[in-house]
């Protein structure tokens, strides 16, 4: 097998498998190496002076509306077999009743993206990883499909890959027996893009997700979390999430 | 009194029937194992809420049984006890065993065992789960010497009692470890308890003994050899102590957990309108896997017979599945509270509780552990010497 190098050089077969890292960002999308490859590779793109975070406000958010999980779908692509079960759910609208008032609130639920996350800590191989700017990621090519972080996850924000996958993106590769959850959309940050939900949302003209960096005082984020109440779910674990929510 | 003789078991026409059975369940097992990894998990009952099913209870028990079956050994070289003495070469090979059976479940139900060298060199320290893989390791190669050392011919006794030890503190360290997989998500209601650590312990004991009765009383029956009611007698009452003390930290646990309100909402579930897992718990646990052996063990009449330890033995086998199930199973059906106050319902279960219905997959997947273990067990039986002529009563105790 040869196969041309951006040098335009060619390679055997096994000169291919042994160069590793350096061949696969030639030969796959640059969000794919982030996710493929551990350790340095994975945080090679990754700011230690940023932490990416969501603020959604529950007011904004229409109980009718699920663009944020249509568009996540889309984008990393996803898809149910019909069975909430065993599907995919990277993203999922979530429905809160006050037991005291009766009123109603929706919001999407997702990976939270927390500062200790119990899922890398549980994992054995190490494949469940945060990178410095705090986004959690699933490294597939270690991921032994044990399910220990989906029993770990607070949020049920994780899936396993139950079914043959088709329609892969190659920024987001899926498999089979491994387990996956929201990446922030990654590949688009790395690229100075908001995450999918969070267009699809301003989109629809609710903008109801809000993104930005957490450690960047002057961004709208950290302007609205300075001004207004806001909750990180499961404060009693102390998890600090990256994720916070509004307006319940 | 007699010098206690070990012998290999005959191959009789029993024995290749029992190992043709115990090969038709691995078979099972590998064919289950080829079918899932081609389909993936989707062909079997466990999905995204109840990630770990029925193949994780059997897996789970094996392993936990493991640690336990070890203890005749332990209470032979370690706490001195001579009538054990003849039993500790089958404790530690059934040991070995159980937990192989138990690991080749996990194994084989990954959703990439292919990877099983990853999880083998790659290790994150921060996770329980790799943990247990050292002790898991540790626990084979420390029984394997304990074994190596029992056999071998002008060992002195006391390298068998350092060992004996060793392999005696892995076994407290390896079951910990186990129970801290589920006492240490502190996620979810139905864990995040250290109890769980000397609660597994006290099922290791229980399940180990009940496991090691009823293999040492089928391989008696088919080799033919004498096992001593009064010693299976005095095994059954030291059972009863183990199954007492299950009973004992389950209390704890529950009681713990009802002081609290906020465990309150896991506690009725558990105990009260759980379903399935409050059968199991009272029926399954308490009922056959506690109260009934310890009436058996201790009725005046039908206690003294040698069927009372494995009457009783089997009760805590079925009681001890139905218990771990409930742990496991039970543990991740009961829904998470994501916003304390709030009433949460979602198109994903979030607020209720999870169904779960095992499939054929799963149970064959289970039972080939199971298989293995014995398999193995047996297989150890006929090539090594393992198992004495003779345990009988009079026989009991003279070896040091």
């Amino acid at each position: 097998m040869k196969i041309p190098t951006a040098k335009g050089a060619d390679l055997s077969r096994r000169d291919f498998l042994r160069s590793g890292a350096a061949v696969a960002s030639l030969t796959l999308a640059p969000g794919v190496t982030l996710m493929a490859f551990g350790g340095s590779q994975a945080h090679a793109a990754a700011d230690a002076g940023k932490r990416w975070g969501l603020l959604i406000d529950a007011n904004k958010c229409a109980a009718d509306c699920s663009a944020c999980v249509t568009a996540c779908s889309d984008e990393n692509g996803w898809k149910g077999a019909g069975n909430p079960e065993t599907d995919a759910q990277w993203i999922r609208k979530i429905t809160l009743k006050n037991k005291a008032t009766g009123r109603e609130t929706t919001m999407p639920m997702m990976c939270q993206h927390c500062e200790a996350p119990p899922c890398v800590d549980v994992c054995p191989t190490g494949a469940s990883f945060k990178r410095e700017d705090g986004i959690v990621l699933v490294d597939k090519h270690t991921c032994i499909g044990c399910r220990y972080c989906m029993m770990a996850c607070p949020f049920k924000a994780r899936s396993f890959v139950h079914e043959p996958t088709v329609n892969q993106k190659s920024h987001a590769p899926r498999g089979q027996g491994t387990v996956e959850s929201c990446t922030l959309c990654v590949h688009r940050v790395d690229k100075g893009i908001a995450p999918a939900c969070v267009e699809a949302c301003a989109a629809t003209g609710h903008e109801a997700i809000i993104f930005g960096d957490l450690k960047d005082p002057d961004s709208d984020i950290s302007k609205r979390l300075a001004q207004f109440p806001s909750l990180a779910l499961r404060p009693d674990l102390d998890l600090d999430p990256g994720v916070r929510y509004t307006n319940l | 009194m007699e010098r206690t003789l070990y012998r290999e078991i005959k191959a009789t026409r029993r024995v290749w029937e029992l190992a043709a059975i115990l090969l038709g369940f691995i078979a099972a097992a590998l064919g289950v194992f080829f079918y899932v990894e081609h389909h993936g998990h989707i062909v079997t009952g466990m999905n995204n809420q109840i990630v770990w099913g029925l193949p994780h209870v059997f897996a789970i028990f094996l392993i936990v049984a493991a640690s336990g079956a070890l203890n005749v050994a332990s209470v032979a070289s370690v706490f001195d006890q001579q009538v054990y003495k003849p039993m500790a070469r089958l404790s530690a090979l059934l040991a070995m065993a159980l937990l192989i059976g138990g690991l080749a479940i996990l194994v084989l139900d990954l959703g990439r065992p292919d990877r099983i060298i990853v999880a083998a060199t790659t290790y994150n320290f921060s996770s329980i789960f790799a943990w247990n893989l050292i002790l898991y390791s540790g626990f084979l190669a420390i029984t394997g010497a304990y074994l190596l050392v029992q056999m071998s011919v002008g060992m002195p006794y006391w390298i068998v009692r350092k060992v004996g030890l060793l392999a005696f503190v892995w076994r407290l360290a390896l079951t910990t470890g186990t129970g801290s997989i589920f006492g240490w998500l502190v996620a979810r209601p139905g864990y995040d308890a250290a109890i769980m650590a000397p609660l597994f312990i006290a099922m290791s004991f229980a399940f180990g003994l009940a496991a090691f009765i009823l293999v040492t009383v089928t391989l008696c029956h088919l080799s033919g050899r004498v096992f001593g009611p009064l010693l299976m007698q005095r095994m059954g009452r030291l059972l009863a102590i183990f199954v007492a003390a299950v009973l004992y930290f389950t209390a704890v646990r529950h009681l713990t957990n009802l002081y609290s309100a906020e465990h309150a909402g896991f506690e009725r579930f558990a105990l009260v309108d759980g379903g399935i897992f409050t059968t199991l718990f009272w029926l399954g646990q308490v009922a056959i896997g506690g109260i009934v052996p310890l009436l058996v063990i201790f009725h005046p009449s039908f206690g003294k017979t040698p069927a009372a330890p494995v009457v009783a033995s089997v009760l805590v086998v079925l009681g001890g599945l139905a218990q771990v199930y409930v742990i496991v199973i039970g543990g991740q059906a009961y829904p998470m509270e994501l916003f304390p106050g709030y009433e949460v319902t979602s198109g994903f279960g979030d607020g209720s509780v999870a169904s779960y219905r095992p499939s054929l997959p799963e149970l064959l997947l289970g039972l080939g552990g199971v298989a293995i273990a014995l398999f193995a067990t047996g297989f150890g039986a006929k090539i090594l010497r393992i198992l004495p002529t003779s345990l009988s009563d009079a026989n009991v105790g003279q070896k040091r």
